[in-house]
């Protein structure tokens, strides 16, 4: 039997709750867990990927619902896509951060006029710097952010942080908080019309769980 | 030797050509046994002219100034064209006004699947027909247009813009609230929604039954459960679907939070889905304040199409 939907779900941080997720919604991901490299499972209607490609594939309809972060959404907000639910797992910071001592930051924009910020977040912190009225370089890199300030490439980061630990290691404080960030479920707008009845059975489960919102 | 072509175009060569060609002869045959008739307007028009639409909605891809100073656009809709051509040339005729059109319409939009800067429509415009008569007639000439290009799976969502609205008005919010919840609701964000809602000081469950009604889609019975605030719209969802044949009525499914990214609609809005596509092949709806925009206020109603979409659309369909 075909499953009724097909789920992108994130490798990575959210992989583990998700796939727990799942399996109280009663889908058996045994096979997912034992197989790493397997991207695509069609028997249980799940295929992984980054969780920056979650979006991609659910606007373009081939998969109809997924799971990826808000700092993601936020990040890729031009994609049309419906965001159905907050799972209040993989809960993460989106901040700007510094090393530590006197703000680098603050000094550049004093006397340069100009802050330079290393991020993968390219959108994500122009639209930030733009709103706060200051002038940033957007520094874009795709690996560990927090060497950018440690070498001059630049003077602060605007990167998603869990429990802060790996900019502490590495001499950085947080500077500013831009938003919080968790698991949401979204969905491809026409599988949202089409598929009605199994997105709504599902959304509903989910909501049984009662994890979708604290207190 | 190569040569480049602006982002967002592309040159459609013969075998493509054909498939395109034949989709839009089978629309041209339903539109003029409909008694549509076709018209073509200028590519380019004054900005401060299309600016009596919607500029947010659909932003223009390419602005020129002539050499009388004066802004130019390439349009970004068809609509309001025709409605600056029924006001202007056919300012007394007698109404209903009906015209069908297969053109270019220019958009800074992200090139992806089925959509491009320069965008192939087809379409029609119902002039002077109010609802429910208008809408429903719109509704049929779409569908039986669709179902005679060859397309089997669609589905066209049928909703009313002035019903949000409505409900939000029934609860007596402030202005800027509404507005916020308005916006989630058209970016489609349903936690944002709900976080809103929250914030405007509703309780849980209000919250809840709120987020629940936008997402309401499906038959008949989802009209049931829409608040007092709303009836007039909900009457008017249920009028229009009186009049429809059992072959149109069958494809339609009702949604209440169906909201076009156009500002202009009034009334009944629709979109049509098809499996085969994960983007939705068009729309349409009612327009009725529009037209007095242009000196003549008469209730309006159209819809237009992607023709590349709805080619993907068949596309998909016949690949299974």
């Amino acid at each position: 039997m075909t499953p009724p939907l097909t789920i992108a779900v994130p490798r990575g941080a959210l992989m583990g709750d998700t796939l727990d997720l799942l399996d109280r919604l009663g889908v058996d991901t045994a096979e997912v867990r034992a197989n790493d490299r397997k991207l695509l499972f069609a028997d249980i209607g799940i295929v992984t990927m980054r969780p920056s490609d979650v979006p991609t594939y659910v606007e373009a309809g081939a998969a109809d619902i997924g799971i990826t972060g808000k700092d993601v959404l936020t990040e890729q907000s031009e994609r049309e896509v419906y965001e159905l639910l907050d799972l209040h797992y993989g809960f993460c910071r989106m901040v700007v951060a510094s090393v530590d001592g006197p703000d680098p930051a603050v000094e550049a924009l004093r006397r340069l006029g100009i802050v330079r910020i290393a991020t993968k977040y390219l959108k994500t912190a122009s639209r930030y710097f733009e709103a706060t009225g200051r002038q940033a370089e957007i520094v874009e890199v795709k690996g560990s952010v927090e060497l950018a300030p440690l070498t001059g490439l630049a003077e602060a980061i605007v990167d998603l942080t869990a429990t802060g630990t790996t900019m502490r290691e590495n001499g950085l404080v947080e500077r500013e908080h831009l938003f919080d960030s968790t698991a949401r479920l979204i969905a491809n707008p026409v599988a949202h019309k089409l598929k009605a009845a199994a997105i709504d059975d599902l959304v509903a489960r989910i909501r049984d769980l009662e994890l979708t919102r604290a207190g | 030797m190569t040569l480049p072509i602006p982002s967002g175009t592309r040159d459609v060569l013969p075998d493509e050509m054909r498939e395109l060609r034949a989709i839009g002869d089978a629309l041209r045959g339903v539109f003029e046994e409909a008694g549509y008739g076709e018209v073509s307007t200028p590519a380019l028009e004054y900005e401060s002219v299309l600016a009596k639409g919607d500029l947010a909605g659909a932003r223009p891809a390419y602005r020129v100034v002539d050499d009388h100073g004066d802004v130019l656009v390439l349009r970004s809709d068809m609509t309001v064209p025709i409605a600056r051509v029924a006001s202007s040339r056919y300012s007394s005729a007698e109404l209903p006004l009906r015209f069908w059109y297969l053109a270019h319409a220019y958009r800074q939009v992200r090139p992806r699947r089925g959509m491009s800067r320069e965008l192939l429509q087809v379409g029609i415009e119902l002039i002077g027909s109010g609802a429910p008569e208008g809408t429903a007639e719109a509704l049929t000439v779409l569908c039986r247009g669709l179902a005679a290009t060859g397309l089997r799976d669609f589905r066209v969502g049928l909703g009313d813009a002035s019903l949000f609205p409505a409900v939000l008005d029934g609860l007596g919010l402030p202005d800027d609230a509404r507005g916020r919840i308005l916006h989630e609701l058209s970016t489609h964000d349903f936690v944002g929604v709900e976080r809103e809602l929250a914030a405007a000081g509703l309780t849980r469950d209000a919250a809840d039954s709120l987020v629940a009604l936008a997402q309401q889609r499906g038959g008949a019975e989802v009209l049931d459960a829409v608040p007092e605030a709303a009836a007039q719209a909900v009457a008017g969802m249920r009028d229009v679907h009186a009049l429809l044949d059992d072959d149109v009525a069958d494809r339609v499914i009702f949604d209440l939070g169906l909201v076009r990214d156009l500002g202009y609609y009034t009334g009944a809005v629709f979109e049509v889905y098809d499996p085969a596509l994960g983007v939705p092949l068009g729309g349409g709806g009612r327009y009725d304040d529009l037209l007095g925009q242009f000196g003549r206020p008469v209730p309006a109603v159209g819809f237009a199409l992607v023709v590349d979409r709805l080619h993907l659309a068949l596309h998909g369909e016949e690949r299974g």
